[in-house]
């Protein structure tokens, strides 16, 4: 029994909100990678691309919940997410067609592209703000549970509950989706094949007759897409605010490097690397290992690695220790 | 040469300006409250509140030989305290202000106090600074404030905790002066009361997830989580998280939390949630309720009537003093604040100028029944609230 309330204290405090959290970074570092590996530079806007593309979906979710139209215990966001890309292509769109295309032609060096992209990054920054504001926005609606903890409790009489939301497995569930889309994409149809081509040598790609300025086109799409994805699943399981999204920018990084950048398996490895090392380091053990531990074995102190206020420096040591052994990442991308 | 001429005459017309403006008896106060920021939803009536005593004081005509006071408001930001040091001075230095109403927040104050307030011997009285640490603050008698510290709110939850006999809580704090200084006094007093603090862990605002924060207290256990934050930030994050995983059920909120906000987002999920505010039933409070309505504000908002009484005393302690400088009348404070003499209710500011022009004693009572003890700081009431049917009610006064 102690075994079992263990346990289910770790999935309700570590591996749920973990494997929930891993998701939606693995999908923001696959944007991120993407772009690494096909137009050459890291992407700082991509946080803010995640607000842009939410912003629109958020709206979106309200028009049509002003509307009556729901899809009953889902939330109404999942339909909004078509719009939301639609809006996210259209902004990034635009944006290559301003900013970026003007340095591609110069053939600028990656590190001009990374400045620009922080430009851009603050522009859509104060985009995003001036359109729907800088506070917390709720969007979630549905039923918000599929377990709660008080009904896990009565159901089976363990001392521990666990929550299991209908966000968080909505989120496994659409990341699973994409991610096979995405690389089904990439290996199997024409276009994601010359994608590859183009990014493992360009010159090449360019004499065989691949269309620079369509890859990149499909670059934007497949990024944007999976940014409003990623920014909508976060907004779901958490809430969304403008600020949240821009700082979500470290971990997506260190997810993206961890992994290996340009490499989108190791996207989503280092995501979940992330995930895990940000929640398992925080987290108080004493529960857990109350249960599992013989009595006298069991901790007197809370056994916490790091205090809770140093969550965000646990990507930034990881990211150093990665790029200090193993610069190319845990899947050998292209070294920074 | 004709240039200098030029430019010595404007000299001289500005000099003269200078001159003309220091005769004309008018007493300027600053005000500073965090205009953008964190609490911009609060200061506006805050700054009216103190408006409203300036207005009243200045229509009377009683203080000083018929002198006016006009408000000359700032941008403490709350949270920048550079931002709120360089308003300070430039109140000072340019504005020549002979009180100062503010800052509003811990931080700021704390800045301002010893950057600004203290080289300068300026007098300041905060209407909403709660933060325990401004207690031992360096501040030459020179600071005051309207707002009871959070030592005394942490000892009173901790009191209500006690008397419902939870023994063991957790506490989590939003991180800054405020929430460090409250949490503190919490745990102290909870501690000597015989009870177990499990573990006491800050949170950082404007967060969207809390489950790390949340795992860890909910491994530390305890019969109840104290929440010492925002509604509108991390405090309601973490109560959602702890909800949400079944961590805890009962809750024991600071006043940061006290807000329809909380009951609007949990609703009946927190029945038989307990938490403090400051707040009184004494007779002032409604008058001033009253007054506010028609100032057009709302006069039950947060530190609206700790506003109010700040500026009085300024003013009351300046009539005492028969001066409007600093140095002269910063020991009369305290004076005019305390018992004895004649009890004064927001609303007769100018039957207390005709007092203490006539030589007598005031006890000024004001919106929020001031009574300050220790070194300047108002002795508090607090309100007692209980979450019964999703609703916020207050079932007592301590």
């Amino acid at each position: 029994m102690d075994l079992l309330n263990g346990f289910v204290a770790l999935a309700n405090f570590v591996l749920i909100p973990a494997i929930a959290y891993g998701s939606q970074l693995a999908l923001g570092a696959l944007g991120v990678t993407l772009i690494y590996g096909i137009l050459r530079f890291s992407n700082f806007a991509h946080g803010d691309t995640m607000a842009v593309g939410t912003m629109f979906a958020v709206l979106t979710t309200w028009g049509l919940q002003a509307m009556g139209v729901g899809l009953g215990p889902f939330p109404t966001a999942l339909l909004a997410i078509p719009f939301g890309i639609l809006g996210a292509t259209g902004i990034v769109l635009l944006t290559d067609r301003y900013v970026y295309r003007f340095y591609r032609a110069q053939k600028a060096k990656p590190v001009i592209l990374v400045i620009v992209s922080m430009g851009v990054m603050f522009i859509y920054n104060g985009f995003t703000r001036i359109i729907i504001g800088p506070d917390d926005q709720r969007f979630a609606d549905g039923e918000r549970f599929v377990i709660s903890a008080r009904d896990f409790k009565e159901m089976t009489g363990l001392a521990e509950g666990l929550s299991l939301r209908t966000s968080q497995v909505i989120t496994v569930i659409t990341a699973i989706v994409v991610v096979a889309i995405l690389f089904w994409f990439l290996n199997k149809t024409r276009t994601g094949k010359s994608m590859r081509a183009f990014s493992d040598n360009e010159d090449l790609a360019l004499l065989s007759g691949i269309n620079p300025e369509r890859v990149v086109l499909v670059t934007w799409l497949i990024v944007a897409s999976l940014a409003t994805v990623a920014g909508v699943l976060y907004g779901l399981d958490k809430s969304f605010k403008p600020f949240t999204y821009f700082q979500l920018l470290l971990p997506i990084f260190a997810a993206a490097i961890v992994g290996g950048m340009g490499n989108p398996l190791g996207a989503i490895a280092g995501g979940f690397v992330i995930a895990f090392s940000e929640v398992g380091i925080t987290y108080a053990w004493k529960k857990v290992l109350g249960y599992l531990m013989p009595p006298a074995l069991q901790p007197d102190g809370l056994m916490q690695m790091l205090s809770t206020e140093y969550k965000f420096a646990i990507s930034f040591v990881i990211l150093v220790i990665v790029l200090l052994f193993r610069p190319t990442g845990l899947f050998r991308g292209k070294s920074l | 040469m004709n240039k200098i001429l030029t430019a010595t005459a404007a000299c001289a017309l500005m000099a003269g300006g200078a001159f003309a403006g220091s005769h004309t008896n008018d007493i300027k106060m600053g005000i500073i409250l965090g205009f953008t920021g964190p609490i911009e939803s609060l200061s506006p009536a805050m700054a009216t509140g103190a408006e409203m005593a300036i207005t009243e004081v200045s229509d009377s005509g009683m203080l000083l030989d018929g002198a006016t006071v006009s408000p000359v408001r700032v941008d403490s930001t709350c949270v920048d305290s550079a931002a709120a040091t360089a308003a300070a001075e430039r109140l000072i230095t340019s504005d020549g202000i002979k009180a100062m109403m503010g800052p509003d927040c811990s931080g700021v104050t704390g800045a301002v106090l010893a950057n600004v307030a203290v080289p300068n011997g300026m007098v300041m009285i905060s209407p909403s600074a709660t933060s325990p640490a401004l207690s031992e603050a360096e501040d030459n008698g020179l600071f005051f404030r309207t707002a009871p510290s959070d030592a005394r709110q942490g000892q009173i939850l901790a009191q209500i905790l006690n008397d419902k006999g939870i023994s063991s809580v957790a506490v989590t704090y939003t991180n800054n002066d405020y929430g460090k200084g409250f949490s503190d006094a919490f745990e102290a007093a909870f501690e000597e009361a015989g009870g177990t603090v499990t573990l006491t862990a800050p949170h950082e605002d404007g967060k969207a997830d809390y489950s790390a924060e949340v795992g860890a207290l909910a491994s530390a256990g305890g019969d109840a989580l104290v929440v010492l934050g925002y509604v509108d930030q991390g405090g309601a994050g973490v109560i959602q998280g702890a909800l949400d995983s079944g961590a805890f059920d009962m809750f024991a909120l600071g006043d940061g939390m006290i807000g329809d906000g909380l009951t609007d987002a949990f609703g009946s999920d927190l029945d038989g949630t307990i938490g403090t505010a400051p707040g009184s039933d004494n007779e002032g409070t409604a008058k001033f309720a009253e007054m506010a309505e028609a100032a057009g504000i709302d006069g039950t908002s947060v530190y609206a009537g700790e506003s109010y009484d700040a500026a009085a005393l300024m003013l009351l302690a300046m009539a005492a003093a028969g001066s409007s400088e600093p140095g002269d009348y910063v020991d009369q404070i305290q004076m005019v604040a305390n018992a004895p003499g004649e009890t004064i209710m927001p609303g007769e500011l100018a039957k207390a100028l005709e007092i203490l022009a006539d030589g007598g004693d005031v006890d000024y009572q004001g919106a929020t029944g001031v009574e300050f003890v220790g070194s300047g700081e108002a002795a508090g009431s607090y309100a007692e609230y209980l979450v019964e049917d999703g609703a916020l009610t207050v079932v007592g006064y301590r």
